[in-house]
């Protein structure tokens, strides 16, 4: 049963300041001039700085680690391995916690055993960072090399886990219809193997952590997680064995979240583990070679894809099999990645009859987690890569072979049949035809195609087109809590993170456009668990739409509360009263007002009127047990250089539909943040391994970021045709929006491209040799 | 004179935005980690510590360089400046005044090395081409914005220095 | 990824810099630019318990043209060749080809010296001084020597120099006027280093080739100047078939690695077509500057 708590009763608002303004950033005067705080900035007396040993193999019994040599060496304070670790737990599972991938989890030491170049053997604790990372080469470990599988479709592999008989995590089926009929009336079948490539969010800022336990405040305080904070707290506390009230996480600055970064990692007990042991405060920053090999990876993949159509076009049905490749343990995402693909698989399309099965394999890689647009930006780019296939077998033009089985808006509010993060798939609106004919007509798809096509020199012009449909706003619920001051100051706090994405500006506005007064004036708090009791946090494009709908009731509940105290004060009636640049006025004698500083004054325990409970701080829940699904399509426009195999994206184009937005420049920015970080493991980046599981792009000398000059021209467009129904300001995520079809766009434009070899293309990222391996064939012959 | 190396550490003299710093400093500490953490400025970023991504950026006698790969007693007797030099009290630089208009951050982690490259690119290219923007700021990951913002950020700084 | 400890000094002579080499040999290290250095001492990839900075030494940082060529003390940053307009007449090869190192803040720091010294096969400045035949003046206490840039890149990432020596100088004879030249280069992005690289440089006389150099980046442990692919050029009126087949035997000479970023086989298709791009390019200036 669908409900979204208080989603009736929509006050109206009477001055919109502040909603649907591109105002400046709230946060960026700070950040402009180098007076951030983001967690390395931040200095404790008395710090102790930790450094991480991570396992040089990919596969191997630790038969002994001697540390005495180590202990030794100046500065050092102490050294933590595994056996040291007093009744460690390992870290449990975030989202659907399925109880069968309890063998998999992840110690925050590797006890006895590690399982892939990068895990955790030991924790060193010195005086400064320097020299905690003086000793990595003093601690000595003895490794006994076992078997590697790096191959997540290798079936005989040793199994990476004791418990385990083999390295398939799960295994299970989302389907719906029938696709054995479907394929036996099939016109026309369509294969392909499509792989998605491991690469991974990368924020610029890498993880840190500083923890210190505050005996005044019998405390354990942390600093640095972000993200979810409320429930990491929980899971400290879990595997502390601690109360969770006598542990606070704090929020700074935060350098980029992109799904990977906030998530419980070994170093976020580790850390607190030796402050608590050592009765001081412990840093560690994570440094970028550890980052690559240490926070969550991401995407890769494999897609064996058969598609059963009627030689029209129209889809009858298809049947996945992925292989998600999850690396050395579970982490905190459990297997929600695949689970999201396969639910995700069928997009905007009507797909009568589907099966997917699944395999989430460990292989000897750094684990596996959620990366923006996680499992879609995947599911995306092999489903619209299959599309152009059939349409290139059948002979029909890819944009007609989208538009006659995409859902119309009438089959709204429509039901996939398939359920991920425990609800089922219902997509609540959207046009998303129109979205296709906007992107094709802003683009010039039709005219400009054929022209770029027709030219003679070595340089291909390709178009490639993707549909999506995004899912937004996961509940269950977040917080807000307003309150006004006696001098009128409001602040809001909330539950919900600030990776960067500009969450102080959002709420502000949102609360401002209910309290008329401007954004500026309103101080927002994120990110400490001491603010609000509960809180969910900022992932799967939640943040606006969950936190954003809490503020709007909690500033509706304090509005509601001053024109009370107002109405109180001037002797009228609450009907008579309108709030308008901040006062409260009365409809017909605007000048009769009071400031809210007035009325805040006359809500204090001294002024306020016997009948009346004093003060002005709400807080709000907002409940909402479904998803609200965005949508768009994306189109690329490359260029390649047939002789050096040069790839040049020139031109992206997105439409999508958030139903409303904030401020529309700022997410005009995730948009087009989102687009060039597709671009980049469309093109770009990889996480690459050898046989022996090393990782190859291990720096960013070899794991290529797109830059100012790979960055193509975007534009973009937003609809606000389909407001979600499911909260009262209206809106859908906008995150995930610019990242979720562009892979599978770039994809289909340098098949475009590349002509009759374009069939060949069935991988991301797409590098120039790999071109050159789809045209060879082609040369050998006209050579 | 060679100077003898005793205990790793040397007494250094610089200025870092216009103030005169005496301190004695390890030889092996990077120029970024004595900023930060010795001095206490924290503007400059460390995003890779391998010269890569140019959050540490930083103007070293006027010219832009990465502080992540000097080592902090190569700054003896010179003058460093970062991002906090840029503005006057509450009076935005006009760079930083067209990236906040702009929407040209959004982490702002990589902002303050952007910022100074960008001063450079204008002090030695006031009226840059968009290809010429691209060139000169390719040397900066940004994770968060995709660019375009930053590219309309550093065209409208153009005008405003020019204007100025 | 901070550095190992070490000691450091930071002479500002040329003799006191020899004189700390020769007492310490092999365990010191001199420190340039530390465009390169820098980030292998972060990584612990390069642990030497001495560092030699030269920073401080002024009289390793100048260059001079004169009739027998240019001259470029080993401390002259990339950056200051850069903006010397003059140079893109003078030496357009080298004027080209300095864009292509890194990024404009890595140019200020990075020197002449470190990127003849450092001999990544990968990087502009080894394959720029083989194309223009140029020499390298090398000094320890005892006294120079002059090495021939073909003679001086002797293995991956290995030069001539001894621990106790020190690159000085690097000197390129002037550009011949009658000559035409070309640099291509590509790589995955801007600025990174090349996956493949080339230099072109021919002179033309009444439409014949005298003298011809293709150097090239990424195409082996060291930079290579593929000679015979050159000698087929000489004495001969340029054709396009004959460009080629330089191309094709120019790619047979190379010895290029695999990796992640490219394999031996793509690489030696790319200096075929880059190759043949040079050299059609390089005619056309020829033609232009008058030697037909
Ligand atoms: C992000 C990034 C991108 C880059 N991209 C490129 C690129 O595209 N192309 C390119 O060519 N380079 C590139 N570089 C490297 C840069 O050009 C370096 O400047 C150059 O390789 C080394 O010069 P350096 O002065 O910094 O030398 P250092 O790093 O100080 O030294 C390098 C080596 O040379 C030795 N050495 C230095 N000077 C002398 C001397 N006078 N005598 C004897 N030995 C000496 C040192 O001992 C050391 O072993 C890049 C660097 C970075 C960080
Ligand atoms: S931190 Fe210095 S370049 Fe990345
Ligand atoms: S704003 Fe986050 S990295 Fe640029």
């Amino acid at each position: 049963m669908v409900s979204c708590l208080g989603q009736h009763n929509y006050m109206k608002i009477e001055h919109s300041k502040g909603i649907g303004e591109s105002i400046k950033r709230l946060e960026d005067k700070r950040f402009l001039q180098g007076q951030g705080h983001y967690i390395d900035d931040l200095q404790l007396p008395d710090m102790l700085h930790a450094a991480v040993l991570r396992s040089p193999y990919a596969h191997a019994t630790i038969t002994n680690i001697d540390v005495d040599f180590a202990l030794e060496q100046p500065g050092v304070v102490t050294i933590l391995t595994f056996a040291d670790l007093h009744s460690v737990k390992p870290i449990p599972i975030r989202l659907n916690p399925y109880g069968s991938l309890e063998p998999f989890l992840q110690y925050p030491l590797a006890n006895k055993r590690v399982r892939y170049v990068g895990d955790p053997v030991a924790l060193i604790i010195a005086h400064s960072r320097y020299q905690a990372e003086d000793v990595l080469d003093n601690i000595v470990v003895q490794y006994d090399p076992l078997p590697v599988n790096i191959d997540a479709e290798d079936k005989v592999s040793c199994p990476l886990h004791h418990d385990a008989k083999d390295n398939v995590a799960s295994n299970f089926v989302q389907q719906k219809g029938d696709v054995v009929e479907a394929f036996n009336k099939a016109e026309h079948i369509t294969k392909l193997r499509f792989t998605s490539g491991r690469h991974s969010g990368v924020p610029l800022e890498t993880r840190g952590l500083i923890a210190n336990y505050d005996a005044t405040q019998e405390k354990l305080k942390v600093w640095g997680p972000t993200k979810v904070t409320h429930f990491n707290r929980g899971v400290l506390a879990h595997m502390l064995e601690m109360e969770e009230h006598t542990i606070e996480m704090i929020e700074p600055d935060v350098g980029g979240g992109f799904g990977v970064r906030g998530e419980f990692y070994p170093e976020d007990y580790l850390i607190p583990y030796a402050a608590l042991m050592l009765k001081r405060p412990v840093k560690w920053i994570e440094d970028r070679l550890e980052n690559l090999m240490a926070c969550n990876h991401s995407r890769e993949q494999i897609y064996e894809m058969e598609m059963a159509l009627k030689k029209d076009g129209t889809i009858l049905g298809i049947k996945v099999l992925l292989s998600n490749d999850q690396g050395g343990y579970i982490r905190t995402h459990g297997i929600i990645v695949p689970e999201l693909s396969a639910a995700i698989f069928p997009g905007p399309y009507r797909i009568p009859n589907y099966r997917c099965e699944v395999r989430s394999v460990l292989t000897n890689k750094t684990p596996a987690g959620t990366y923006r647009a996680p499992g879609r930006y995947e599911c995306n780019s092999s489903r619209e890569r299959l599309l152009d296939l059939a349409a290139s077998e059948l002979m029909i033009d890819p944009v007609k072979i989208r538009s006659m089985n995409l859902i119309q808006p009438e089959d709204m509010p429509y039901e996939v049949g398939t359920e991920s993060l425990g609800e089922n798939i219902v997509y609540d609106s959207g046009d998303y035809p129109f979205a296709l004919q906007e992107v094709v007509r802003l683009s010039k798809y039709e005219e400009n195609r054929h022209v770029d096509h027709d030219n003679l020199s070595n340089k291909k012009v390709g178009y490639g087109i993707a549909c999506f449909v995004e899912k937004t706003g996961l509940g269950p619920f977040e917080g807000a809590r307003i309150e006004i001051d006696q001098t009128g100051a409001i602040t809001v706090s909330t539950g919900a993170a600030n990776v960067g994405q500009g969450l102080e500006t959002t709420l502000a506005q949102i609360a401002s456009s209910v309290l008329t007064v401007s954004p500026d004036s309103i101080q927002v708090l994120h990110g400490d668990t001491d603010l609000i009791p509960y809180g969910v946090g900022s992932f799967a494009s939640r943040a606006t739409v969950m936190a954003g709908s809490a503020v709007y009731y909690a500033a509706q509940k304090i509005r509601k509360k001053l024109l009370k105290i107002a109405a109180h004060t001037m002797n009228c009636q609450v009907e008579q009263l309108i709030i308008s640049d901040g006062d409260i006025c009365m409809i017909d004698h605007q000048d009769k007002r009071l400031t809210l500083t007035q009325v805040a004054q006359q809500s204090s325990p001294r002024n306020c009127p016997p009948d009346i409970e004093p003060g002005l701080d709400f807080t709000h829940y907002f409940r909402c047990n479904q998803m609200t699904f965005a949508h768009g399509a994306t189109i690329v426009k490359v260029e390649i250089d047939i002789t050096t195999c040069a790839i040049v994206p020139k031109h992206v184009w997105i439409v999508y539909d958030i139903g409303k937005a904030i401020n529309p420049q700022m997410v005009k920015g995730q948009i087009e943040g989102g687009a060039v970080q597709g671009l980049g493991g469309a093109l770009l980046e990889e996480f690459n391994y050898d046989p022996s599981g090393q990782l190859t792009s291990g720096s960013f000398v070899d794991y290529l970021l797109p830059t100012t000059t790979e960055t193509p021209l975007l534009e973009s467009k937003r609809l606000d045709r389909s407001p979600s129904t499911l909260n009262p300001i209206q809106v859908k995520g906008a995150g995930e929006c610019g990242i979720a079809g562009i892979g599978g766009a770039l994809a289909n434009a340098v098949a475009d491209a590349l002509g009759d070899s374009g069939n060949n293309v069935n991988v991301l990222p797409i590098t120039p040799e790999k071109v050159w391996q789809w045209l060879m064939p082609m040369q050998d012959k006209t050579n | 004179m060679v100077q003898e190396a005793t205990d790793n550490s040397r007494l250094i003299k610089l200025t870092v935005n216009g103030i005169e710093y005496e301190r004695k400093v390890e030889t092996r500490v990077t120029l970024v980690d004595f900023i930060r953490n010795e001095l206490g400025i924290t503007g400059t970023h460390v995003g890779c510590e391998h010269g890569v991504c140019g959050a540490c950026t930083v103007m070293f006698d006027g010219q832009p360089v990465r502080s992540c790969i000097m080592l902090a007693v190569q700054a003896d007797s010179h003058s460093v400046q970062t991002v906090e030099s840029m503005s006057s009290g509450d009076q935005l630089h006009p760079i930083q005044q067209a990236f906040w208009e702009n929407f040209g951050l959004q982490c702002g982690f990589c902002t303050p090395g952007f910022l100074l490259t960008v001063q450079d690119l204008l002090s030695r290219n006031p009226n840059p081409t968009d290809t010429e923007i691209r060139e000169e700021l390719s040397g900066n990951i940004c994770r968060c914005t995709g660019y375009q913002s930053i590219i309309a950020a550093v065209k409208q700084a153009a005008i405003y220095m020019r204007q100025e | 990824m901070k550095p190992a400890p070490f000691d450091y000094y930071d002479p500002d002579s040329v003799e006191e810099v020899l004189d700390l080499l020769q007492q310490y040999g092999d365990d010191a290290k001199i420190l340039a630019g530390g465009q390169s250095l820098g980030p292998l001492l972060n990584m612990r990839l390069s642990t030497p318990q001495i560092i030699v900075d030269l920073n401080r030494v002024a009289d390793l940082e100048y260059y001079k043209s004169d009739n027998t060529g240019l001259r470029v003390g080993a401390m002259t940053r990339q950056s200051t060749l850069e903006d010397d307009t003059n140079l893109r007449t003078t030496q357009p090869i080298l004027a080209a080809s300095i864009p292509y190192i890194g990024h404009r803040s890595i140019r200020n720091r990075g020197t002449v010296g470190g990127s003849v010294a450092h001999a990544d096969p990968a990087a502009e400045w080894p394959a720029i001084m083989l194309a223009l035949d140029g020499t390298i003046l090398i000094r320890n206490t005892k006294g120079t020597r002059t090495v021939d840039a073909s003679d001086f890149y002797v293995s991956a990432l290995t030069t001539d120099l001894e621990p106790d020596e020190i690159l000085v100088e690097i000197q390129l004879p002037n550009w011949v006027k009658t000559s035409g030249w070309s640099f291509i280069e590509f790589s995955r992005r801007h600025g990174d280093f090349a996956i493949l690289g080339v230099a072109a440089y021919l002179t033309l006389e009444n439409r014949r080739c005298t003298k011809s150099r293709i150097a090239i980046i990424g195409g082996g442990p060291i930079p290579i100047r593929t000679s015979k692919a050159e000698s087929m050029l000489i004495g001969e009126t340029i054709s396009d078939a004959l460009l080629k087949d330089v191309a094709e035997q120019a790619s047979k000479e190379l010895d290029p690695d695999s990796d992640m970023h490219a394999s031996a086989d793509y690489r030696r298709h790319l200096a075929s077509v880059l190759v043949l791009s040079a050299l059609q390019k390089a005619t056309e200036r020829a033609n232009k500057s008058g030697g037909k």
